[in-house]
């Protein structure tokens, strides 16, 4: 392969772009198309851990030459012990335990209460002309307005939190359980009249179980919502749990702990996330195809 | 991110506006209504916490601590939109990159999503340790509640645009620029669009959300704040009210806006 290969070849136009600069740049430029096969998959693999380790470096080296006050920027190595610490002394465990308790209370109580009126809204044309609009304008509400009022009636307690959880629970999954019933294809309801089904074998043998995959849909978007809500609450009310963990590392300008709440959080939200898809994936092989 | 899209674009899926089932709609609302004004006026629940409605209506003419609401709408919209704009145009942009590059797809997307599972809340200690409490605090937090839902749909958005598309493009030898103007934005726009919407409702939320966790400054969250403290439920409530009315008001005005994308997506499909 020469420089002054004709035009047309695939070579020619970088390398003839390089050779107006020097003779060296020529051979970087060839000594790199050699390189490059063996050398780019194994960058490609790399190379999404390049950012994460670009942070981690420019963050020892700030906090190595101290640019940073320690209270606004600790050390990797601190952050890695507080998260030691906070592991073996027992700390994460117990306020994870409150904060799961109140996810899964929440979480019941929402999601049953969800089940119930969103099949209802679901069956009933009525239900849902009446119900439907009021419903739809509290969901407006996000839980962050709820607190305030929720505070002022109950104050702190644990109620509180309970309700608000549930709350963000119980939006989504009363809609996908009405949109799941309501989206039952016709022809399966029409069989079903055909049978001369009793309502009640229609809602357990058609309605339910061809509803199932929304309805889970919703269940998965309840439980990230309920993760979300209970991070608010207890960030904004509350005297144990991650959340507040979080705001308490910040009120004594620890912000190791506050780095490390941030990564728990984000890791449960992933693991959540991932474990919940699956699940989800599962059911929908059994979905029946659409019509 | 895609499922709570589509919740929120299959909410008005089969209320049809007006007629008998707009008055049936009315009928329980009303009737909650009224059962509220007659527990507070009759005085038999005797307590400071059952504000008659109308109260509630005529506190923003009525004493000094309702009159506050307009300043603290007027703050909050005006922060809103400072760091919605910031944070939009660095999503989009990020997006692009992401969407343009598979090297820059490799480098920051897993970064990316693992960032996303941070609850935004869960930012605003280290906010607030980095930046302080005040607006500059609030407008990085508004900004990084914008910042994630843009990225996230501009990136799907290229990432779906038909390979017809691409191909054609790269048949017609697209110099960067226009692959950009005629190909990437034109094809993400309808998704783009849907992450403008979320944006708007995350960072009008988070905007609310800053204010009340931080306490400093004026603004609706300070104003349902300062509501609590003094145990006043109607002030509390009138703020819940227009904190929902906001939303609702993106979400609807919105809708009418992106209308005409959406129908241009259904045909291309």
């Amino acid at each position: 392969m020469t420089v002054s290969s004709p035009p047309g070849s695939f070579a020619s136009p970088d390398l003839r772009h390089v050779a107006t600069r020097s003779r060296p740049g020529v051979l970087a430029a060839l000594a790199w198309k050699r390189v490059r096969p063996r050398f780019w998959p194994v960058a490609q693999f790399l190379l999404p851990a390049a950012f994460p380790l670009a942070i981690l470096i420019a963050w020892q080296v700030t906090t190595a030459n101290n640019w940073l006050p320690v209270q606004i920027l600790p050390t990797p190595a601190t952050v890695l012990s507080t998260f030691w610490d906070l592991v073996t002394g027992g700390d994460i465990v117990v306020n994870l335990q409150i904060s799961f308790w109140r996810i899964s209370l929440g979480l019941a109580v929402g999601g049953l209460a969800g089940l119930a009126f969103g099949t209802v809204l679901g069956v009933s044309r009525a239900a849902d002309e009446m119900l439907g609009p009021l419903f739809k304008a509290l969901a407006q509400v996000p839980s962050l307005g709820w607190v305030p009022i929720l505070i002022l009636i109950f104050g702190l307690d644990e109620m509180l939190k309970i309700i608000i959880i549930a709350k963000a629970c119980f939006v989504p999954i009363v809609l996908a359980t009405s949109e799941g019933i309501r989206n039952v294809p016709r022809p399966y309801r029409e069989v079903a009249q055909v049978l001369r089904l009793r309502r009640r074998s229609v809602l357990t043998k058609l309605l339910i179980p061809a509803a199932l995959p929304t309805v889970f849909g919703g269940i998965r978007l309840a439980l990230s919502h309920a993760w979300i809500a209970l991070i608010v609450v207890e960030m904004l009310a509350a005297a144990e749990g991650v959340g507040y963990m979080m705001v308490w590392g910040r009120t004594l300008f620890q912000i190791d702990i506050v780095i490390v709440g941030m990564l728990i959080i984000g890791g449960i939200g992933l693991l959540m996330d991932a474990g919940l898809a699956r699940i989800e994936r599962g059911m929908r092989r059994w979905e029946p195809a659409r019509a | 991110m895609p499922s709570s899209v589509a919740a929120t674009g299959s909410q008005d899926s089969h209320i049809r506006p007006g007629g008998p089932a707009l008055r049936r709609g009315l009928l329980v609302p009303a009737l909650l209504l009224l059962a509220w004004m007659a527990a507070s006026h009759n005085g038999l629940l005797h307590s400071s916490l059952l504000v008659p409605p109308e109260r509630v209506l005529i506190l923003p003419f009525g004493d000094e601590a309702g009159q506050q609401i307009w300043a603290a709408l007027a703050a909050s919209v005006a922060r809103m939109l400072v760091g919605f704009a910031i944070g939009a145009i660095a999503g989009i942009g990020f997006g692009l990159a992401l969407g343009m590059s598979l090297t820059a797809q490799r480098a920051f997307a897993p970064s990316f999503n693992a960032l996303r599972q941070i609850t935004l809340f869960a930012w605003i200690p280290l906010l607030t340790a980095w930046f302080g409490n005040g607006d500059s605090a609030k407008i990085v937090y508004i900004a990084l509640s914008a910042f994630f839902p843009l990225a996230f749909n501009t990136y799907e958005g290229i990432r779906n645009i038909p390979l017809a598309y691409v191909e054609v493009a790269r048949v017609l030898r697209f110099v960067p620029r226009q692959r950009v103007t005629r190909l990437l934005l034109p094809g993400a726009l309808p998704s783009i669009c849907i992450g403008v919407q979320v944006a708007l409702i995350t960072a009008w939320i988070g905007t609310v959300g800053a204010e009340y966790a931080m306490g400093a400054g004026r603004g609706l969250g300070a104003f349902l704040l300062a509501g609590r403290e003094q145990f006043r439920m109607d002030v509390v409530l009138l703020g819940v009210f227009i904190l929902a009315l906001v939303g609702y008001v993106i979400n609807v005005g919105f809708r009418r806006i992106l209308k005409p994308f959406l129908l241009w997506q259904g045909e291309a499909k």
